[in-house]
């Protein structure tokens, strides 16, 4: 996200400020009730949410029941942090609306049990909501742009919270407004809290927000993917605030896709799936030790974890979805007759770590094997051919490309990048938002023009050709981008979709085209049955497929990816990767890589390029610049990589 | 090669979604839309009566079971003459649309994607013809082009063409920018492919649907000018010169004025509900 109104941009990289929010808290607490004393200091104490049998479901009534969350239970300690992973679709959003009574007029919400602080969650109407909602428990959202309002100052929006429970009098609302802002680590409080969302960097943004839901000075803080948007190092700064809280007292209850952002800070681990709970315990015990097949395929999946050339996803099974029994059985590589028929108990030899599968425990040879090095034989050997090769396949030469900024002022988006990428080689290029990885992708597909410097292509002038003479070329460069729906017209169907691929890559109509279409289709692991689907009609891992083979349609020698796994789930995005570098072993397609993910370039990529401010920061073999990063920001990006720590 | 994706099953949850039975509003407004059609094509089926036969014996009789809608001053059915002056009614709103959609089109094409000194001549143009109200607009055309039912659709056209050539304007810019035009771009199609394929249209399938919208405006504004006296000479049936026929005697005889004016109204509203269904229809299909 970029900051056109030149605000001064945050140190990013300085440590994030100390912590101390208890404190400013207790004092704020006015006896309301026996609970609401003074709040002790001392963390991991006695139960402060307890959640027994948990179920919600949307449209009760109707033909179609939607089970968002099945039988859900665990308990939440005083100064106690609980993260529920999953992907999109487990369930694990609508258990923390829930928390906080915001699950809409459809839902239907039953517990055996829902008690916060020894009050009854179940029986609460609307107005005692919103006593609580706040007060005792605060929630912070993932996209703190959205979540607050841009009319407002970040200050008026804290002061907001403050004036609704009535923490403080009238007169103290401003300066605990800044306390509060300096409790999170705002650099400059009084002229931040005057600033409107859209003045604010990213980070700011959700500290203001953290801010506003601490304001209050609740025992409960309820945070539903809060840094999923932010920057690596952004996201190291929320993450070291968040700890921070918990170390001093306070309850969070983290809502996470990201199992390494979850290692670092959460005590307890509940992993859904389908609306269940499949795996829960402590931290370290769930992931130095997972016994669910889900749990294993999730860590399985975290490319920062595994060295280029191994399989990030294991095989999925395809059998029909089970209905009665485990939900995960459609794609379990363990699956029986049992699993689909009967749901399995949650249960576990272990104290506090327990499992909900018939056949829990390590993965079995078999299935450990294809989960690591088997399948995708190495395959950083033997394809950077610069031997065969005349010269590189795309030279990149001191390009520079400035932009208009809305007030008039230029900003520089790219500045003095050059570089080189060799046949059937992976590039990749990494930064923070902002940082001119998408312009300099923009560039080398011909889309935009640099201002100055020169991109030649298998020898020859490639950025300043007329589109007349680059037309006849563009074939040989295909493009794969983070929002495949985005990128198909609306109307066509997946053939359609990939024949006009084909057709331009001088295939004609009729059955030799549509034997291609399928063919492709195939080679990017997708059934025929998708034909006829029109791109809404598509999963988002299948949209991307389709992405890729309409890429390869047209048999480039260099495919440009720009953050193609970014909007997907973490095990989609490792059958993703999975694909492109198969595609790669076998193709020998060379590839530009962009990401902001320094995992799936690690993983992916033989060569790096770091990127910051529109320059190229360092470059060279990924090995070597992950091992001893020569720059300073480079060491400071990898050092923000949050990763489980497996002890 | 890996397994098929294992998420093929997860694609078909939007498939099922909005097969619900159509609503009953929806229904009926379509059914007298066809009727009304039905009519228009051939009103010898609903009445054997002449449209223009004069009867001084009959005339000014109120609504009965002989005369439906009554008779005039001259003593002719007015049941008939609605049906008969339907299709010319009919013939005016459907054709001043489709001249406007198209003549809008083919400037907010132009304008969108001749460049900028095209865009800035056309646009400028649009401006000026907005700022009068489109009734002013078409009464200008009238008097330049002179009496009769051709022209009148044709002001009336004109009248609409502003603001069609800007909407399709903005829907073009918004097509030629978005991600799959750039795709397109990528794969090396050339030029004209690109306009025909993908540009044009995603650019007019909205506007065919706003067209059916704006069609109820059009009908009115053709009606309004016949009112006026432009358009049809008096014996012909015309739903907007029966209006004004009846004006004199709305406080005695009310049926002659009010029948024709329901019969524009009921034709507005219909085709209005029928075109925003297909809206809304067309937006669920190809948006997120």
């Amino acid at each position: 996200m970029s900051d056109p109104s030149g605000a001064p941009a945050p140190a990013t990289l300085a440590p994030a400020a100390p912590v101390s929010v208890s404190t400013a808290v207790p004092a704020a607490l006015p006896a309301d009730g026996p609970s609401a004393a003074v709040r002790p200091p001392v963390p991991a104490g006695d139960p402060l949410l307890v959640v027994e049998g948990l179920s919600v479901t949307f449209d009760a009534r109707s033909a179609r029941p939607v089970r968002a969350v099945r039988d859900v239970s665990f308990t939440l300690r005083r100064g106690e942090c609980l993260a529920i992973v999953g992907e999109s679709g487990s369930g694990k959003s609508v258990t923390a609306r829930t928390l906080v009574g915001l699950t809409g007029g459809r839902a239907t919400v039953s517990a055996r049990r829902l008690g916060f602080d020894g009050q009854d969650l179940t029986r609460l109407r609307e107005a005692s909501w919103r006593r609580i909602r706040g007060r005792h428990i605060g929630l912070v959202l993932q996209d703190a742009l959205v979540s607050l309002d841009p009319l407002r100052t970040a200050g008026a929006e804290i002061a907001e919270a403050l004036r609704t429970h009535r923490v403080v009098d009238r007169a103290e609302v401003r300066p605990r407004v800044l306390s509060l802002l300096t409790d999170v680590g705002v650099p400059e409080p009084a002229q931040r809290a005057a600033q409107y969302p859209h003045q604010l960097s990213g980070g700011l943004r959700q500290r203001a927000l953290i801010a506003s839901a601490l304001a209050a000075g609740p025992e409960l803080l309820v945070a539903d993917e809060p840094t999923t948007a932010l920057d690596v190092t952004v996201q190291a700064q929320v993450l070291d605030l968040l700890r921070g809280l918990a170390a001093d007292g306070m309850s969070v209850l983290l809502i996470s896709h990201d199992l390494a952002v979850v290692a670092g800070l959460a005590d307890q681990v509940a992993v859904m799936y389908g609306g269940l709970v499949v795996e829960q315990g402590p931290t370290a015990a769930v992931l130095a030790d997972p016994r669910h097949p889900y749990t294993q395929a999730l860590l399985a999946a975290v490319p920062a974890m595994h060295a280029k050339g191994t399989r990030l996803s294991i095989t999925p099974v395809d059998r029909p979805p089970a209905t009665a029994g485990c939900p995960y059985a459609a794609r379990c590589p363990r699956s029986d007759e049992r699993c689909r028929a009967e749901l399995p108990p949650l249960a576990g030899d272990e104290p506090g770590h327990r499992t909900l599968c018939w056949h829990p425990g390590p993965p079995p040879p078999t299935a450990a094997v294809s989960a690591t090095v088997t399948a995708a034989p190495a395959a950083g050997v033997g394809r950077t051919d610069r031997v065969t090769g005349a010269g590189p396949l795309v030279e990149v030469a001191a390009i520079h490309k400035r932009f208009r900024s809305p007030d008039g002022s230029w900003r520089h988006a790219v500045q003095d990048v050059s570089f080189e990428l060799f046949a059937g080689e992976t590039l990749g290029v990494v930064g923070e938002s902002g940082s001119g990885k998408t312009t300099v992708a923009r560039i080398v597909l011909g889309m935009q023009a640099p201002d100055s410097g020169t991109v030649r292509f298998a020898g020859a002038p490639w950025s300043g050709l007329p589109e007349r003479r680059r037309r006849a070329l563009r074939p040989r460069i295909q493009a794969v981008y983070q929002d495949p729906l985005g990128s198909f017209d609306p109307r066509f169907t997946t053939e359609k979709i990939i024949g006009e691929a084909l057709g331009s890559a001088g295939v004609r109509r009729g059955q030799q085209r549509r034997d291609r279409v399928v063919d492709l289709l195939e080679r990017v692991g997708l059934a025929p049955g998708l034909l006829r689907r029109r791109p809404l009609e598509l999963s988002g891992g299948q949209r991307q497929r389709v992405a890729i083979a309409r890429a390869l349609a047209t048999e480039p020698e260099l495919l440009v990816c720009d953050e193609p796994v970014s909007a997907l789930d973490v095990s989609v995005q490792a059958q993703i990767l999975d694909l492109l570098a198969g595609l790669q072993h076998d193709l020998g397609v060379a590839m530009l890589f962009i990401s902001h993910d320094l995992g799936v370039i690690h993983h992916i990529s033989d060569r790096l390029v770091v990127m910051k401010d529109g320059r190229v920061v360092e470059t060279g073999p990924v090995g070597q610049v992950f091992a001893q990063p020569a720059q300073e920001y480079t060491r400071a990006l990898l050092a923000a990589v949050p990763r489980p720590a497996l002890t | 090669m890996t397994a098929i994706d294992a998420a093929v099953g997860l694609g078909r949850r939007s498939l099922t979604r909005g097969r619900r039975p159509p609503r009953l509003g929806l229904v009926l407004a379509a059914g007298v839309l066809l009727l009304i059609i039905l009519i228009a094509v051939v009103p010898g089926l609903f009445t054997d009566r002449s449209p223009t036969g004069t009867a001084s014996v009959d005339a000014l009789r109120g609504p009965s079971g002989t005369h439906w809608f009554g008779t005039d001053q001259l003593g002719r059915d007015v049941f008939t003459r609605v049906a008969h002056g339907a299709g010319r009614s009919l013939r005016l709103g459907v054709g001043a649309t489709v001249l406007g959609v198209l003549g809008g089109a083919v400037l907010g094409l132009a304008a969108a994607l001749g460049g900028r000194a095209a865009d800035t001549v056309l646009m400028r143009l649009a401006d000026v013809l907005l700022a009068l109200p489109p009734l002013l607009l078409a009464l200008l055309a009238m008097t330049v082009l002179g009496n009769g039912a051709w022209n009148l659709t044709l002001a009336v056209a004109i009248s609409t063409v502003p603001g069609y050539a800007r909407m399709v304007r903005a829907e073009a810019l918004v097509v030629r920018r978005s991600g799959y035009v750039e795709a397109a771009v990528g794969l090396g199609l050339r030029r004209w492919l690109l306009v025909a394929r993908h540009i044009l249209p995603n650019t007019l399938g909205p506007l065919l649907v706003l067209a059916t919208v704006g069609f109820g405006t059009t009908l009115i504004a053709a009606s309004s000018l016949s009112f006026l006296g432009f358009g049809a000479e008096p014996p012909t049936p015309e739903w907007g010169l029966m209006l004004s026929e009846g004006r004199n005697y709305l406080s005695t005889a009310w049926w002659i004025g009010v029948f024709p004016g329901a019969a524009i109204a009921v034709t507005v509203i219909t085709v209005n509900v029928v075109g925003r269904h297909a809206q809304a229809r067309y937006t669920r299909r190809t948006s997120r």
